[in-house]
């Protein structure tokens, strides 16, 4: 595969303007896992300081997409990049783009969380800890692999989404019964199950990520089908009256 | 396979001023004395030129009169013109222009379409190099040995085939340095079309080089027109009207060099007529070769 | 709450897309070559070259200046049998005939293969002699035919409308862009059924090698192409298969989309992105 090291550009300036891309990719990834942390850490403190933070930063993040975007557009008009050059450029441009949907997933589930914050807690919050750590070590290990060039290792954050949805599949239920329970419940609950939504979302945008960087190191595509657990969408309750 | 393009700091001390300006007042100096002698070495040829010229404008116009052109070489003291020498030239010079072209243009085709790079080729090229820089006197004694002792007598037609064999080499390289000059891409378009060989270069090369091969024949008539030695030995002179190609035939050049020799003072300014006719006729031909090559780029 | 395989699928399609556009489909061989070597001499210029030019389509052929491309372009019309010296083994195949051949019959292939040349070459000649010079050479045509010919070759060549006041005049006053399109209007009045361009724009200005792209893409409905560049976008721009070359060796042929996103071969690769070459 012509991927592992390249020689460099003719032009030296080319390849500078490539490594600025990729840095500011990473420092875009770099943020988005810090919003979701920070998001999460907020609603389980019920920290409404944090969460407001996290609400004021995401501009930095819309800020850093189109500074990516325009400069990916740049790069396009002046280098006419080929080949792998131009697979990267594109999977900046898009991840930009995936990085800026999960800035805005954080974003409102730190509103949220300040909501909640007002409300009588329910059930246990560690579902959505262990989902979020998850998501965010994906994260990471996909911009790791944007940066290193690693389509082994954007494969396995690809395949490693699966836990996520299996995690928001518990999460779905549990809120449910407790909004059986207990229609006082139901804000709460409503709430809480946005932002397992929000982080479960969060996770196909960063599978997004990872199948655009394995496109820009291999060229070829993951296959159409990727391994998933999430079947809320199929499930159906009935209150144990009926 | 990287090339580094970021060059260290600029070798060597810092230029020092004062040597700079010695060196400039020795260039200066240098240049100076180099033009002077060129300019001088110019001025002493073109005074001789200058010299010629002005010497056969005065001493030629002085003479010229319509008799000149109206009447046969005579008698001294009788009157006589250069018309049987002007025409005699004008009949060898065209014949021999006429035979020397087309074998000239087939040598030249065959050496820049079909020999290229050949060892027949390239001698043929020696020979006719050697032929074009020969003295034109031997090639008279060699017309003269061919023709004019089997044929047991001087005549017109040794003087053509003299005169062609002159044409020859002059028209071999200008038609071989102008088919040089097409570009071989030309050749391939024509040959792409899926063109038989002979047709590239009857209808796209000739045609292209035409105005440069039309320039070297005027040029060789330019040359011919003026040839003495050759005509000694095989046309010989004559002083009387005649256009009949087997009998020996007068000719300008042969005329000056018999009347400038003689003693006798009409004689010598009819030779000075035809040298300054010679002239002129010369004179035009090449103006009209300059212009068909400006026209042609 | 089914949107999350919605967008998941969008998602995927965005680059299904490029993928799918460069499993393009290439037509069925018109040209064959196989195991092709070409000598200059005793330096042996191409190596065993394999590979198919698809019918009614543009291949493209690029590599840094000495790979053998150029070479390749002039074994196809046997112009390098204007030389001594130059030779060429194996097999190209065009219409069951094998073009290497020593017994090929020249004349009637190069009227099956035209030549566009780098530099526009019109002849000495009125606009209309240039295009009537090459039907004249495979054809006998009424005084009409031949007035409807040259009408049809300068229309296909998209120059009719410039010159049709002034056939009679030479074809050595036109622009460059405009020569050059004289040119591919008297290789395809011959009607061959394969057209060669050697580097054609790169004597010309911008517009004219846009006017002669599209007019690349126009004439491949009828004409097999192949085409020479060292314009990288070019081959991007107007081929549908593109060969790359390397020292006399044919790296790498793939659908041009592919080519030029996604190359197999590492040195395809860095020619390309501009690493070397």
């Amino acid at each position: 595969m012509p991927t592992e090291t390249l020689p460099e550009h003719i032009v030296k300036s080319y390849d500078e303007d490539l490594r600025h891309l990729r840095d500011m990719t990473a420092r875009m990834g770099g943020l988005a896992e810090r919003q979701v942390a920070d998001a999460t850490r907020a609603l389980v403190r019920r920290d409404t300081e944090l969460a407001t933070e996290v609400v004021q930063r995401d501009a930095q993040i819309d800020a850093l997409e189109r500074e990516i975007e325009s400069f990916c557009v740049r790069l396009i008009a002046l280098r006419q990049p080929m080949a792998q050059d131009l697979r990267v450029i594109i999977a900046a441009m898009k991840a930009s783009n995936d990085l800026e949907r999960i800035g805005d997933y954080a974003r409102n589930a730190a509103k949220r969380a300040i909501v909640l914050a007002s409300l009588p807690a329910i059930g246990s919050l560690a579902g959505f800890e262990r989902m979020a750590q998850l998501v965010q070590e994906n994260l990471k290990a996909a911009m790791d692999a944007f940066v290193t060039d690693d389509a082994e290792a954007a494969r396995a954050v690809w395949e490693a989404d699966e836990p996520v949805d299996a995690i928001y599949n518990g999460i779905f239920r549990e809120l449910l019964t407790f909004m059986m329970e207990d229609p006082r419940n139901i804000t709460a609950a409503t709430h809480m199950l946005f932002i397992a939504k929000n982080l479960e979302r969060i996770g196909d945008h960063t599978t997004n990520i990872a199948e655009r960087i394995y496109y820009a190191v291999r060229g070829d595509t993951l296959p159409e089908e990727r391994p998933k657990a999430d079947q809320s969408a199929y499930a159906v309750v009935r209150p144990a009256g009926e | 396979m990287s090339l580094s393009l970021t060059a260290g700091a600029v070798p060597g001390p810092r230029k020092d001023p004062s040597v700079a300006a010695a060196l400039g007042r020795r260039r200066k100096r240098v240049n100076l004395i180099v033009k002077v002698l060129c300019v001088a070495a110019t001025l002493i040829g073109l005074a001789f030129l200058a010299s010629i010229l002005v010497t056969l404008t005065y001493r030629g116009f002085e003479a010229m009169s319509l008799r000149v052109f109206t009447h046969v070489t005579a008698a001294p003291g009788s009157d006589g013109g250069l018309l049987n020498a002007i025409v005699g030239s004008l009949i060898q010079a065209t014949l021999g222009t006429m035979i020397g072209t087309p074998i000239g243009m087939l040598v030249g085709t065959y050496l820049a379409e079909y020999a290229r790079g050949s060892k027949l080729g390239n001698l043929v090229r020696f020979v006719s190099d050697i032929l074009l820089s020969a003295p034109s006197i031997l090639i008279g004694l060699f017309v003269y040995t061919i023709i004019v002792l089997p044929m047991g007598g001087f005549s017109g037609w040794a003087g053509v085939v003299a005169l062609a064999i002159i044409v020859i080499p002059v028209v071999v390289r200008t038609t071989e340095d102008m088919l040089t000059l097409i570009p071989n891409t030309l050749r391939e378009a024509v040959m792409g079309l899926g063109a038989p060989k002979w047709k590239m270069i009857v209808f796209v090369c000739w045609k292209s080089a035409r105005a440069g091969i039309i320039t070297g024949v005027l040029l060789a008539v330019a040359r011919v027109a003026g040839e003495t030695a050759p005509l000694l030995f095989t046309s010989l002179g004559n002083n009387t009207w005649s256009t009949d190609l087997m009998k020996p035939m007068s000719s300008l050049p042969v005329t000056i060099y018999a009347f400038a020799a003689s003693p006798f003072e009409d004689w010598i300014a009819l030779a000075w007529a035809g040298a300054l006719l010679i002239t002129l006729g010369v004179l035009g031909l090449n103006i009209l070769a300059r212009t068909l090559l400006r026209n042609r780029t | 709450m089914s949107t999350t395989t919605d967008t998941q699928a969008a998602a995927t399609q965005g680059f299904g897309g490029v993928q799918a556009r460069s499993e393009a489909v290439l037509n069925a061989p018109r040209i064959a070559i196989r195991n092709l070597d070409f000598f200059y001499g005793d330096n042996r210029a191409l190596k065993a070259i394999d590979f198919d030019i698809p019918d009614r389509q543009v291949t493209g052929m690029i590599g840094p200046s000495g790979c053998g491309k150029s070479t390749l372009l002039r074994v196809l019309n046997r112009m390098y049998s204007l030389y001594p010296g130059q030779r060429a083994t194996g097999e190209a195949m065009l219409d069951g005939m094998n073009i290497v051949a020593p017994d090929c019959d020249l004349n009637a292939l190069r009227a099956k293969v035209g030549m566009v040349f780098q530099k526009p070459t019109p002849f000495p000649m009125t606009i209309y002699e240039n295009i009537a010079f090459g039907v004249r050479l495979h054809e006998k045509l009424s005084k009409a035919q031949m007035d409807e010919r040259v009408e049809w070759a300068l229309t296909r060549a998209a120059i009719w409308e410039e010159v049709k006041d002034r056939l009679d005049t030479s074809a050595l006053g036109l622009s460059g862009g405009q020569q050059q399109r004289l040119c591919i209007a008297r290789t395809i009045a011959v009607r061959p059924e394969v057209i060669l361009f050697d580097e054609p724009t790169s004597a010309l200005d911008p517009i004219s090698t846009l006017k002669i792209e599209e007019l690349i893409d126009e004439l491949k409905r009828d004409f097999t192409i192949v085409i020479v560049t060292h314009n990288m976008q070019q081959a991007a721009r107007c081929a549908d298969q593109v060969a790359f070359f390397y020292l006399g060796e044919l790296i790498e042929v793939a659908p041009a989309a592919q080519m030029f996103t996604a190359p197999k071969h590492a040195k395809t690769q860095e020619y390309i992105t501009g690493r070397f070459g």
